[in-house]
């Protein structure tokens, strides 16, 4: 008998062994589900619909990866024409596009849903630029924003916290930590999202965001907010822990299990009898 | 008095009704059982565990004295002056941390020295009557008798009668003072500063909005041209009201009742949920509904901002739009309806 099997009736043993079994499943969870990483190394891919070697190639890429639901001109697919899932059409929606959806790992689209969630990019960097490329040539749209307007230090934090909490807020949360919508739909957090992501997001209006053009907030407002997003990202939290920096839901759920739950557990000491 | 009869005989009240039979030694009615038996504790009868609980409790009131150390120590090492943020929630963590253990180390140290190591001995202590005794109330009637009678109140009935109209008078301070909270808000809550020819200008920014600025799928956040911090208004109160968001939707797509007021498949709402006031600005461009944040009220473009789901009851009211000389936008008139929450007045 191992020697540590005498303790197997202590009372602490089953509250440790419980302890042991969540630690050990958390840790296989951690390892074996795959990590959506942000790609912020610069790339040196640029995507030029003018440059025909590469929008040859970018075709080539999108007709054995997105045409089954896009078609096979961009043009969007129907599930009446035989299409597996109806992709809308791509004809005008510009490079900006495809760099945000393809490089948050967005699309491909993993399976039909209320929202394509972010996970791990599925292409290098080059063949994103390359489909972009493509997408480009097709008509005129958004192009991939400028390096210029996304370095966070050429913006000022204060002004683009003032338009983020107008024009963003509601649904990112005051933090960029993201919040629900309908029906399953939600806003993703917006911390650690690359600046060139959380640009062209701006610019297109992926999914259910609404485009907020030039017009709209301008690409040095556009720079201002991504200030203020490296800003509230960066910074450390002074008045104690951030809690997620979700508001009043995560702060309700630590002072009513935390801050309740442990009065009861003195009240319940104050009653017990001495052993 | 019923009692239970043994042995299953039939009650006398209730003939034929079997009394379910009480089992052998049972009493007839159940006695106080009183203290259960004194039982010492681990530290009465072994030394070592009250030398070890000794040492628990001088334990927690080191602990104490070490968290009143650390306060101290977290007021003066950390100089608020210039202080980084980083440095700042160090201090407010020891300051924090420290007089949680001050207090807790010395409230934890004595109950558990009180549990553990002091006498234990179950004591009864018996009630006592809550009446006092007759002589005790004859002299306290006595007492009030003769205060009146050395007042001389029955004597002097001017002091009776101006005592009591000091009395009723005085709580009425209290209730004019009421008057404080008014006056009526009047009108002010269904007026906005909305009204013909007032520019929709970007909050914050204050830029005049073109209508060719707005493509399909994008919303704009807008207040009425004017409404500045240096304006004459109550700035907070009137950009609570006329906060309204514009919003491109296809022609055929604006609603019938909506269309006098919208432009080219503009249209103009304002954003404050007509349920508790939030900001109703999280557009889903995909299904053309605004969502409230505060209690999930969602409203649809398309039918002129009826509420489809949630809490609220009326519909966004539109504010009616058109274009100047400059293709900037302007308003028209006033909203179609009152923003913000119902309140008692509107009906």
């Amino acid at each position: 008998m191992i020697a540590i099997m005498r303790h197997r009736r202590h009372r602490l043993a089953l509250p440790l062994l419980l302890l042991v079994g969540l630690f050990a499943a958390g840790l296989l969870y951690s390892a074996i589900v795959p990590r959506a990483v942000a790609s912020t190394e610069p790339s040196t891919a640029v995507a030029d619909p003018d440059n025909a070697e590469q929008v040859a190639y970018g075709r080539e890429l999108f007709l054995s990866n997105c045409s089954t639901c896009h078609g096979f001109n961009a043009e969007g697919g129907d599930v009446a024409d035989g299409n597996q899932v109806s992709g809308p059409s791509l004809i005008g929606v510009g490079a900006a596009s495809v760099d945000f959806q393809v490089g948050t790992g967005r699309m491909p689209l993993q399976a039909t849903g209320p929202q394509a969630p972010k996970r791990m990019p599925q292409y290098p960097d080059d063949q994103v630029k390359a489909m972009a490329a493509y997408i480009a040539s097709l008509a005129p749209g958004p192009a991939i924003p400028e390096d210029r307007w996304l370095d966070p230090a050429g913006g000022d934090p204060g002004a683009g916290g003032e338009i983020f909490r107008v024009n963003c807020a509601m649904c990112h949360n005051f933090a960029g930590s993201g919040g629900a919508l309908t029906q399953g739909k939600y806003a993703p957090s917006l911390r650690d999202v690359a600046p060139t992501h959380v640009y062209s997001a701006m610019l297109t209006g992926p999914q259910s965001m609404p485009v907020f053009g030039d017009d709209n907030i301008t690409p040095q407002q556009k720079q201002d907010i991504i200030a203020y997003l490296d800003e509230v990202t960066t910074e450390s939290s002074p008045g104690g822990l951030s809690l997620g920096l979700l508001g009043p839901v995560s702060e309700g759920l630590v002072g009513w299990v935390v801050g309740i739950g442990g009065l009861i557990a003195c009240a319940v000491w104050l009653g017990a009898k001495s052993s | 008095m019923t009692q239970i009869v043994p042995g299953g005989a039939s009650h006398d009240e209730f003939p034929g009704n079997d009394v379910v039979p009480r089992p052998a030694g049972v009493p007839d009615r159940f006695e106080n059982p009183g203290l259960p038996e004194h039982r010492p504790r681990l530290a009465d009868i072994d030394r070592k565990a009250a030398r070890r609980a000794e040492l628990q409790v001088s334990l927690f009131f080191v602990l104490s004295s070490a968290g009143t150390v650390l306060t101290i120590v977290g007021y003066f090492v950390f100089k608020l002056d210039g202080a980084s943020a980083t440095e700042l929630e160090a201090s407010n963590f020891l300051i924090g941390f420290g007089l949680f253990l001050t207090l807790f180390g010395i409230g934890v140290g004595a109950v558990h020295w009180a549990k553990t190591l002091m006498p234990d001995h179950e004591m009864i202590e018996e009630r006592h009557a809550v009446e006092s005794t007759p002589q005790t109330k004859a002299d306290a009637a006595e007492i009030i008798a003769d205060g009146i009678d050395e007042s001389g109140i029955r004597r002097r009935p001017l002091i009776l009668a101006s005592l009591g109209g000091a009395l009723a008078i005085a709580p009425l301070p209290a209730i004019v003072l009421l008057k404080d909270t008014g006056p009526n808000p009047g009108d002010s809550l269904r007026t906005t500063l909305w009204a013909n020819g007032v520019r929709l200008v970007q909050d914050p920014t204050r830029n005049p909005v073109r209508a060719s600025d707005i493509v399909l799928g994008s919303i704009f956040h807008v207040l009425p041209e004017g409404l500045t911090v240096e304006s004459e208004y109550d700035y907070l109160e009137e950009k609570a009201k006329a906060a309204a968001i514009v919003i491109r939707l296809e022609v055929s797509e604006v609603a019938e009742e909506a269309r006098p007021g919208s432009y080219a498949g503009l249209v103009a709402y304002s954003k404050i949920c007509t349920h508790m006031g939030c900001s109703v600005a999280l557009y889903e461009q995909t299904t053309q509904h605004l969502l409230c944040p505060c209690h999930q009220s969602t409203f649809d473009l398309r039918q002129n901002c009826k509420v489809i789901f949630g809490p609220a009851k009326r519909a966004l009211p539109q504010l009616p739009i058109g274009v100047d000389d400059e293709g900037y936008l302007l308003a028209t008139g006033g909203l179609a309806g009152t923003p913000g929450p119902s309140f008692w007045e509107l009906g």
